[in-house]
């Protein structure tokens, strides 16, 4: 017996679980499994439909152009002097990568449950599949919008792109960690509380309108873009356009004050995702 | 003594009732709002759940205990059986022990890697191929890449499925799918394995199949745990069992004695004495009102003795002078489902055959010793009327015991036959050899 007790136990389960402990090490054991789910979602996604990807090539494209003859025709918005098409498809780009991340993520554990019944694996694994498999649409939708930078700059539109445009790696990035960050806090919330699924499309939409997508921040007065900053999304947008565009209105203390609610958001995210995956078996 | 690959060490599960987490947040906010003033809480839940009547002993403070201070340890290389009526907690057990749910105390330890097998096919994807959901099991189940990759032909030949491997496997047949789903697993080579009834699925010939997979995985040291409600499966496949009951454990040794222990207890809550009070269908000539079974000393009893002879007694109506009545009994074996003794009280006595008078009878049979091996038994017991069924009845499982253990004379704990029949050999010595 006193060797059993001496020697090394490879898992052990207990009720507690440290409130840091995000077992990202076991995330990685599990990679393969990522692998195969992130094909699973691009196989589902693609297989028997008729036009494939092509989905998301046209989806921004009329969004785009409905914004365009809304927003620019009818309500004549100002665009900082940049063409109507370009402001809004940069707009539109940068915020539907961030809600189809968020939306995706946002249901982890109600869409697995028949599979979270039946057997362990990382629950973190279908965040990061589902986030891979985004990738790809993220990829398709900034070609769609390098051919139109590219037809508008030929036909002589105004365009100044900057150095930082080397940055959008990052930005999108930047801009990911937030969509999961609270993707992951939705998903563990909707465990206990169903409704906040119904609740999530109205909150988009609100949000989406609190974001320069088909306006400017410039338009915004000056002693409230602070407060704006804290919508992380907004300085996501504006730095995207500020990019690719030459124009956008970003300061210093906007770029902090979001970083900041980016971390924190991320991090509560992971916090609530991990416990959640504790209970889940029993409340779900 | 091998090493221990499972410790469990007061092992706890509660379940908090009714109360909170209504699953909207408007409920819990009018729960907690409730409480916080000091008002009953409009949603807690007054009546705990239909059985908690009779196991009240697992209900404490409005919680419910699945799982109560359980500890064992299971030594590597050992396929233990878990066994235990629905309730028991069994389940639970196993969803801790393979992660899916948190204990509420305790702890359990396990050496090398665990897999799980609560169901075939668990990530399976109809729009996927073959090919692709072997993968993706393997991956879900915990095997790597590569681990998949080098056993894919042998999943394969296993399932016997080789051309629809790249069809998706929503244009499968039940069969191949469940045939495919099992490959997976039963080439899964974990340290520990957890497996729950998933056994009984395919046709008889892949049953076998994956009985003599489960019997190799046995034999390279791994541990395998095995949840049934079949006894004979779990008698065949594990040398050591645990009883839960009442989210306890009962006993944990021998399966041939776990297995016996779990019967007794079952059979102490039955009745000995059915009586059987309704009245006569319209038109039937009688009704059988009561049926018992009596020991060799003709005292009524839930079990008898190998050696000893017993008594099945059968009271029936007979309401109108009737021809042609004849009172049968079948004893059937429970583990089998099938009869190994039939008898009619009118087969020696033709003279029954002729017109009966109303009134209330009671027969008696004697069913001589080692006639019925060891096991557990129920009667059935029909009246009929010239080929038509009048009335059937079943008695309470009854058991035959070997407690003499005449059996062991040779080795064995129980005969390895329907009957116990002990026949005399006669011998005599021909000669040097």
């Amino acid at each position: 017996m006193a060797d059993a007790e001496n020697s090394k136990w490879d898992i052990t389960i207990t009720s507690s679980q440290r409130l840091l402990d995000l077992g990202l090490e076991e995330v990685w054991r599990f990679r393969d499994l990522i692998k195969l789910l992130a094909h699973r979602n691009y196989m589902v996604n693609y297989r028997q439909t008729i036009l494939g990807p092509l989905w998301y090539v046209i989806s921004p494209l009329m969004t785009t152009a409905v914004f365009t003859v809304v927003f620019g025709v009818i309500g004549a918005m100002p665009t900082d002097g940049v063409p109507p098409v370009l402001f809004y498809i940069s707009g539109v780009v940068v915020w539907s990568n961030f809600s189809s991340n968020l939306v995706s993520t946002s249901d982890v554990f109600i869409a697995n449950m028949g599979l979270f019944g039946k057997v362990y694996f990382p629950r973190l694994t279908i965040p990061i599949a589902t986030v891979l498999t985004n990738l790809i649409t993220l990829a398709v939708q900034i070609a769609v919008f390098s051919s139109v930078y590219l037809i508008a700059a030929y036909f002589g539109a105004r365009v100044r792109p900057s150095l930082w445009i080397l940055c959008l790696p990052l930005l999108f990035a930047a801009s990911i960690t937030m969509a999961v960050g609270v993707g992951l806090s939705v998903s563990a919330l909707t465990t206990r509380y169903r409704d906040l699924t119904s609740m999530l499309g109205t909150v988009l939409q609100l949000w989406m309108y609190a974001t320069p997508v088909f306006y400017p921040l410039s338009q915004i007065p000056e002693r409230w873009r602070l407060l704006v900053a804290l919508n992380p999304v907004s300085t996501i947008v504006e730095l995207f356009r500020l990019a690719t565009l030459g124009e956008g209105t970003v300061s210093f203390y906007s770029v902090v004050i979001s970083s900041t609610v980016i971390v924190v958001a991320f991090l509560s995210g992971l916090v609530l995702f991990r416990r959640a995956e504790m209970n889940a078996a029993d409340t779900v | 003594m091998g090493s221990v690959a499972v410790s469990v060490e007061n092992l706890n599960k509660e379940y908090r009732l009714g109360v909170m987490n209504y699953g909207t947040l408007a409920h819990d906010l009018r729960s907690r709002f409730a409480r916080w003033r000091r008002k009953p809480d409009p949603h807690a839940s007054v009546i705990p759940p239909e059985n908690a009547l009779r196991d009240t002993a697992r209900f404490r403070e409005g919680r419910f205990h699945a799982l109560d201070d359980v500890s064992v340890e299971i030594e590597q290389g050992q396929s233990i059986g878990i066994i235990g009526e629905n309730g028991a907690g069994k389940s639970t057990f196993l969803k801790i022990l393979s992660r899916i749910t948190m204990p509420t105390s305790g702890r359990v330890r396990l050496r090398g890697r665990l897999g799980t097998l609560l169901e075939v096919g668990t990530g399976f994807h109809p729009e996927l191929t073959g090919r692709e959901n072997v993968y993706l099991n393997g991956a879900v189940l915990g095997m790597t890449h590569q681990e998949v990759r080098r056993k894919f032909d042998e999943i394969i030949a296993f399932a016997e499925i080789d051309e629809f491997i790249d069809t998706p496997v929503k244009r499968y047949s039940s069969g191949m799918y469940v045939r495919l789903a099992f490959a997976v697993a039963a080439h899964l080579e974990p340290e520990i394995l957890i497996v729950d009834e998933v056994l009984a699925v395919g046709d008889l010939n892949f049953q076998k199949k994956c009985f003599g997979r489960m019997d190799q995985v046995g034999q390279e040291g791994r541990t395998v745990i095995f949840v049934s409600h079949s006894l004979p499966t779990v008698g065949r496949l594990c040398p050591k069992s645990i009883l839960f009951e009442d989210g306890k454990i009962v006993t944990y040794g021998k399966t041939v004695d776990v297995i016996s222990t779990y019967i007794k207890r079952g059979l102490a809550e039955a009745p000995t004495d059915l009586a059987f009070n309704q009245p006569a269908k319209p038109g039937a000539c009688g009704k059988i009102r009561r049926i018992l079974i009596e020991n060799h000393n003709g005292v009524p009893a839930g079990s008898v003795e190998l050696t000893e002879p017993f008594y099945v007694v059968i009271e029936y109506d007979i309401l109108m002078p009737a021809n042609k009545v004849t009172i049968s009994l079948e004893i059937h074996l429970d583990e089998l489902q099938m009869s190994v003794v039939t008898l009619s009280d009118s087969e020696l006595q033709p003279e029954l055959l002729a017109n009966r008078k109303p009134g209330r009878y009671s027969t008696r049979v004697k069913i001589p010793d080692r006639i019925l091996n060891t096991g557990i038994y129920h009667i059935r017991s029909g009246m009929v009327q010239e080929y038509q069924i009048v009335d059937v009845i079943e008695s309470s499982s009854f058991q035959v015991e070997d407690n003499l253990e005449i059996a062991d004379i040779v080795g064995f704990s129980r005969k390895n036959s329907i009957t116990a029949l002990q026949i005399p050999w006669s011998l005599e010595r021909l000669g040097a050899p």
